[in-house]
């Protein structure tokens, strides 16, 4: 059995109680680069799940696929019990409303301001009264503590901090109450007590509104710190999945590397051999 | 024999690459109208969308369209002067510049300021909205950004272009008068009263057919090249050049075909 894929009977076109993303064998090409080679992976209901991996191992095309941003070449990837691969538009646009997503630098509307960023998924799928979509976001920027930054509901985002636009991405994320978180590399770019911040922001919205959090990262320590699960994409496929103590006595390779170039359980004997492809990224990372 | 086939094949190929460049790219295009056109029809209906874009093309871009407007007025004015009075003939200027104006002058001119002004903030706009994944959150919102970013801008543009075209007019009648009526003392009554005569409303229409068009047509190639940015500010950069090469040459290629299609239509007076 593949290293992602989680022990359950229930037929994959069945809600599994556990299991709410069920990946299998998707691969993706873009001209002549195989990007992904047959991933199989279960996301477990509730849970916060990690994916880690090097910089341009195709983990965030990985995540454009859990919902149908990008379309496999081939494989199937199950939300809760449905095969989301060749549903229409309309039908990918009813699933959508499932998953918020949280971009690597945040992706906020350039043209609107912070309250109008954070309504933009509400005003566009209901119609509800200004008021009561004001007060959602405020609820939100207060739940984020954001709410203390002067005029912050009329700043534009070329007016905010690296952080407060992560957490804007979040407020917007959250605000339709999704049932699937999915971050693109949140920390990217972040100081480490930044990075902090943002690691308990993904842990408390895990905790405080029961989200299925997927997080891609290529951060060790940040992996390891909020992970329920963690799986390693490693040339295409997924190398090493677990929970983080499984994934810690990983004896995968490239894995150790990782660990131990962040500092986090060498193991004796080991031949850096990977050690001039991974550093930088690690360095990056830090 | 094996290389010389093999040469053979790559001339062959680098012969024909640039065609089927351009039949791909043509078909690109062919494929975003059609899906914006598509879009128009379906829910929800954005209007302050619509009315935002029209805002943007339309009143932002009127300043450089009447300006230009009254100098090529002018401009028309005094050359067709000069080359009328070899014959003695100056008061035929107000019809000379009426009838240019109409068909000619105001849709290119105003369509190649549009495609310039407007044009490059499509494609830097759109484009910026690319590479920072700005159409990717539309899409997770089940906002569909043809819907969203494109058609509303080429309906903006249809619509807005025409009527820039009409203001091009008016302004470049007013320049070709203070230029042959105050500037060269020409007979008020003779020049009016011959462009009242001859230019024939048909004119206008033409133009104006001619404007929807090219509106349709640069905003089309701005919203292409916009949308598909891959990479970076450099990228950005060269797609709003290319916007506006694209536009402009399409603007005056287009002329061509329409001038014929249009005077099948509506034949040339006395012709």
């Amino acid at each position: 059995m593949s290293a992602g894929i989680g022990d359950s009977s229930t037929p994959l076109d069945k809600r599994d109680e556990r299991w709410q993303i069920r990946i299998r064998g998707i691969n993706k090409t873009f001209g002549p680069q195989h990007v992904l080679r047959g991933i199989d992976l279960d996301i477990e209901r509730g849970k916060t799940n990690i994916i880690i991996g090097g910089s341009g191992q195709g983990k965030s095309v990985f995540m454009k696929h859990l919902m149908g941003l990008l379309v496999p070449d081939s494989g199937q990837i199950y939300v809760d019990g449905q095969n989301i691969v060749g549903l229409s538009e309309v039908e990918l646009g009813k699933l959508r409303r499932k998953f918020g997503m949280v971009f690597q630098y945040a992706a906020l509307f350039d043209s609107m301001t912070v309250m109008e960023n954070i309504a933009f998924p509400l005003l566009e799928r209901y119609r509800l009264p200004t008021k009561a979509v004001e007060d959602r976001v405020w609820e939100l920027l207060k739940r984020l503590s954001l709410e203390k930054v002067p005029g912050i509901a009329a700043k534009f985002p070329s007016e905010l901090s690296g952080g407060q636009r992560k957490r804007v991405g979040l407020a917007r994320a959250l605000i339709d109450r999704p049932e699937i978180l999915l971050y693109d590399e949140p920390t990217t770019g972040l100081d480490p007590i930044a990075t902090k911040n943002v690691d308990d922001m993904i842990r408390q919205t895990a905790d405080e509104y029961s989200v299925t959090s997927v997080v891609i990262s290529h951060d060790m320590q940040s992996a390891f710190r909020i992970g329920d699960r963690v799986s390693m994409l490693y040339e295409g496929v997924m190398a090493v999945s677990g929970t983080p103590d499984e994934v810690r006595q990983s004896d995968h390779p490239v894995l150790r590397e990782f660990l131990e170039m962040s500092g986090m359980g060498a193991k004796p004997g080991l031949q850096p051999v990977l050690q001039p492809v991974l550093q930088p990224v690690l360095d990056g990372a830090k | 024999m094996a290389e010389e086939a093999a040469a053979r094949r790559n001339l062959l190929v680098s012969v024909l690459s640039p065609f089927s460049a351009f039949v791909t790219a043509l078909g690109a295009h062919i494929i975003m109208l059609a899906s914006a056109f598509m879009w128009l029809f379906r829910r929800p209906f954005r209007l302050r969308l619509f009315l935002e874009q029209m805002e943007f093309i339309g009143v932002g871009s009127l300043p450089i369209v009447l300006l230009v407007g009254f100098f090529s007025g002018a401009v028309s004015s005094l050359q067709a002067i000069h080359a009328l009075s070899i014959f003695g003939q100056e008061r035929w200027v107000g019809v000379t510049v009426g009838v240019s104006l109409a068909e000619e002058l105001a849709p290119v001119f105003a369509g190649l300021m549009i495609a310039a002004r407007a044009g490059s903030g499509i494609a830097t706009e759109l484009g910026s909205m690319r590479i920072t994944e700005q159409i990717d959150a539309l899409n997770t919102f089940a906002v569909n950004p043809t819907q969203y970013l494109i058609t509303p801008r080429l309906v903006a543009a249809t619509i807005m272009v025409p009527i820039l075209t009409m203001a091009f007019n008016i302004i470049g009648l007013a320049g070709a008068y203070l230029v042959s009526i105050s500037v060269h003392q020409l007979d008020v009554g003779q020049v009016t009263g011959l462009f009242v005569y001859w230019v024939d409303p048909i004119n206008y229409v033409k133009g104006t057919c001619k404007a929807a068009v090219f509106g349709l047509a640069l905003a089309l190639a701005a919203c292409f090249q916009g949308f598909n940015v891959r990479g970076g500010a450099k990228e950005v950069g060269m797609a709003t050049t290319r916007s506006v090469v694209t536009g402009s040459v399409c603007i005056l290629v287009l002329d061509y075909f329409l001038i014929e299609v249009l005077n099948a239509i509506w034949p040339i007076s006395g012709a």
